[in-house]
């Protein structure tokens, strides 16, 4: 086990990538430290699996270096790397039977027959298949099997990491809890890396202590679900996580105001000039709907249970907000206002840090 | 739901029937005719019963016919599926190499069967073909129309020319069948080559295997215009298969009787070795799904 550094790392599947739209994975620099719990989490087609994919090594990356701890493994095997990978769609052998399927990592790697033996139980009775080590792998249900291959990816317990790529896609919401469950305390008791590709947000972070969001080729933040929520680095960030995603708003920054539609909102921190396209985001969780502030116009009210969500517009852009329980909405003339020190300002989507804390840059 | 009776099918596969009638049950109908009855022409017609049939089963000629013809099946089938196999494994997976392979390996599939058993005749000719020149110029005793051994090997090596692709493509498909997260996950299961083919490849390469065995096997068993267009049968009778042997017989010698029952016979066993495979087939099919 050991840390994984990506060092100026890029890829493009392409024999000679022109411009930088021709990188599916844009040029980065990235720390995996060992033993900690990774989610990965991004649109379909921002990266995600190239990324895995050069870590286990099936992908060679057209530039840039990667290592586990001090060693260079760039151009070394998947085999050498010692990684477990579990894809998207189940992948068993068909005519092997549940036992062997699980004890293949194992054989292939000369273990002790008791060894696997006593492994393969260990294994089976955290994935609830003991009844069905030996069946034939073949006739099995999609759920079953994608338990199979969770099973091989969580067999051996000297890899450097594992990494599960959307693994519980094909199976059912409640197994998908239960086996997210087993993942998190199989990673508190082994503390192997992993590193879990996924695009569905609750499963990110409930699993993750670290969440690192990448979008268009590039990782746009990591940090955990709370700087998630918080502090998004990047406009996308602020509109994939949560539910529903930040609002986005044009406007100029002055000082520790920001002026839209005639309207000076506070800020709660001083900014420095910015250059661009200037946004403010705010959380729908910190928009509060009263007689004051800015003039909203209210299209509908979806109720979701906890809470409902009041779909806007302001100023002519789609704005959302969330209403506690037992308030209700203004008929006409409804006004927002936002929570002090919740509003981030954005500067051609990347967040502009207030000028305090940077120190006056 | 209760499926509506509708007779009218009948009616639509009526012309098919007529057709199957004429080009196929009356033909047989007519060797069957053949094969218990002497003729000696005019259309008369003298009982013999299964006398036709007697002669056949303890005939030596047949008997040495069919040795032949098993042998020259099991060659066939225990050099062109492995072949094929190691073929299908090593050619390009995508990109202009995988096409022009693949029409590469559907050329000899497209030329004509006497014209295949005529390019081999001319070929191995000692005094003018590339073949049969050359390893005479290298200091080889080849000669296919007078050396027993010399002609069953050309027949084979012909035979395996002309029909090793067949069972290469459709191996091919079966591979390509095959989704690149297999392989991946084989190479983060640390499998070994072997291990790949063994457990991956060959898998999900069964089915179409399995058919590739059965049409190489029906078709080899079956072989006539190629070696009969190469070597007639000889020298003497070393490459007499059974269908050339049935041809003699009927068309050379023209003992319609007993070559009709020699016919049947021959389709029966046809009939029967298909009906194992077919079996064996479903069985391992049924099996798997369990």
């Amino acid at each position: 086990m050991s840390r994984i550094t990506l060092s100026n790392l890029a890829h493009s599947y392409l024999p000679n990538p022109k411009g930088e739209d021709d990188f599916a994975l844009k040029e980065m620099d990235h720390i995996w430290e060992d033993g900690g719990a990774y989610a990965l989490l991004g649109a379909s087609g921002c990266g995600k699996t190239t990324l895995l994919n050069i870590i286990s090594g099936l992908v060679r990356p057209s530039q840039g270096r990667v290592l586990f701890g001090e060693r260079d493994v760039t151009d070394a095997e998947t085999t050498e790397r010692n990684i477990a990978q579990v894809f998207q769609f189940p992948v068993v052998y068909d005519t092997m039977t549940v036992r062997q399927n699980l004890a293949f990592p194992l054989r292939n790697r000369g273990m002790d027959p008791a060894y696997i033996a006593r492994r393969i139980d260990q294994i089976a009775a955290m994935i609830g298949m003991e009844a069905m080590l030996d069946r034939k792998a073949r006739g099995l249900t999609a759920d079953a099997k994608q338990k199979i291959s969770l099973g091989r990816g969580m067999v051996r317990e000297d890899v450097n990491a594992i990494l599960f790529d959307e693994p519980l896609t094909v199976i059912d919401p409640h197994m998908k809890w239960e086996l997210r469950t087993q993942l998190k305390s199989l990673h508190r008791e082994f503390g192997h890396t992993m590193i879990y590709v996924t695009h569905d947000q609750t499963e990110a972070l409930t699993f993750a202590d670290k969440v690192v969001v990448m979008h268009d080729g590039r990782v746009v933040q990591m940090g955990t679900p709370e700087e998630l929520f918080e502090t998004p680095a990047h406009t996308f960030v602020g509109y994939f996580i949560g539910s529903p995603g930040m609002n986005l708003l044009d406007a100029e920054i002055a000082g520790s105001e920001a002026r839209l539609q005639g309207v000076s909102v506070p800020l709660g921190a001083a900014y420095g000039p910015t250059t661009g396209r200037t946004q403010i985001g705010i959380r729908p969780e910190y928009v509060l709907i009263s007689d004051e502030g800015l003039p909203v116009t209210v299209k509908r009210v979806e109720d979701v249970g906890r809470h409902r969500i009041v779909r806007a517009e302001l100023a002519g852009q789609p704005f959302s907000a969330i209403l506690p329980e037992g308030m209700s909405v203004p008929a006409d003339g409804a006004r927002v206002s936002f929570a002090t020190g919740k509003v981030n300002v954005y500067a051609n989507d990347w967040r502009v840090a207030p000028a305090e804390t940077r120190g006056g840059a | 739901m209760e499926k509506t009776q509708n007779n009218k099918a009948w009616f639509l596969i009526l012309p098919v029937l007529v057709l199957v009638a004429f080009s196929a049950v009356l033909p047989l109908m007519t060797v069957v005719n053949y094969s218990v009855n002497d003729t000696f022409g005019n259309n008369a017609f003298f009982w013999t019963g299964l006398e036709w049939f007697e002669e056949m089963v303890t005939s030596s000629r047949l008997h040495d016919a069919l040795g032949r013809q098993i042998l020259f099946s099991l060659i066939i089938l225990a050099i062109q599926v492995p072949l094929g196999i190691f073929i299908a494994l090593n050619m390009p997976k995508k990109g202009f190499w995988a096409s022009f392979c693949l029409v590469l390996m559907a050329l000899p599939l497209l030329i004509p069967f006497n014209v295949v058993g005529t390019i081999w005749q001319i070929f191995g000719r000692v005094d003018i073909g590339l073949l049969g020149h050359t390893l005479a110029a290298m200091g080889f005793d080849y000669n296919y129309t007078n050396d027993p051994l010399d002609a069953w090997i050309t027949v084979v090596v012909m035979d395996v020319w002309h029909w090793t692709s067949l069972v290469a493509l459709l191996c091919y498909a079966g591979l390509q069948s095959i989704p690149q997260a297999y392989y991946q996950a084989a190479k983060i299961d640390q499998a070994t080559r072997w291990s790949v083919f063994r457990y991956i490849e060959l898998p999900k390469m069964k089915g179409v295997l399995l058919i590739a065995v059965l049409l190489r096997f029906m078709d080899s068993f079956m072989i006539y215009t190629e070696p009969f267009v190469l070597t007639g049968g000889g020298p003497g009778n070393s490459t007499t298969f059974l269908s050339i042997d049935l041809a003699k017989m009927a068309t050379g010698q023209f003992d319609l009787g007993p070559a009709a029952a020699f016919s049947l016979m021959y389709y029966c066993v046809i009939l029967l070795i298909s009906w194992v495979f077919y079996t064996v087939m479903t069985n391992l099919d049924r099996e798997e799904n369990r």
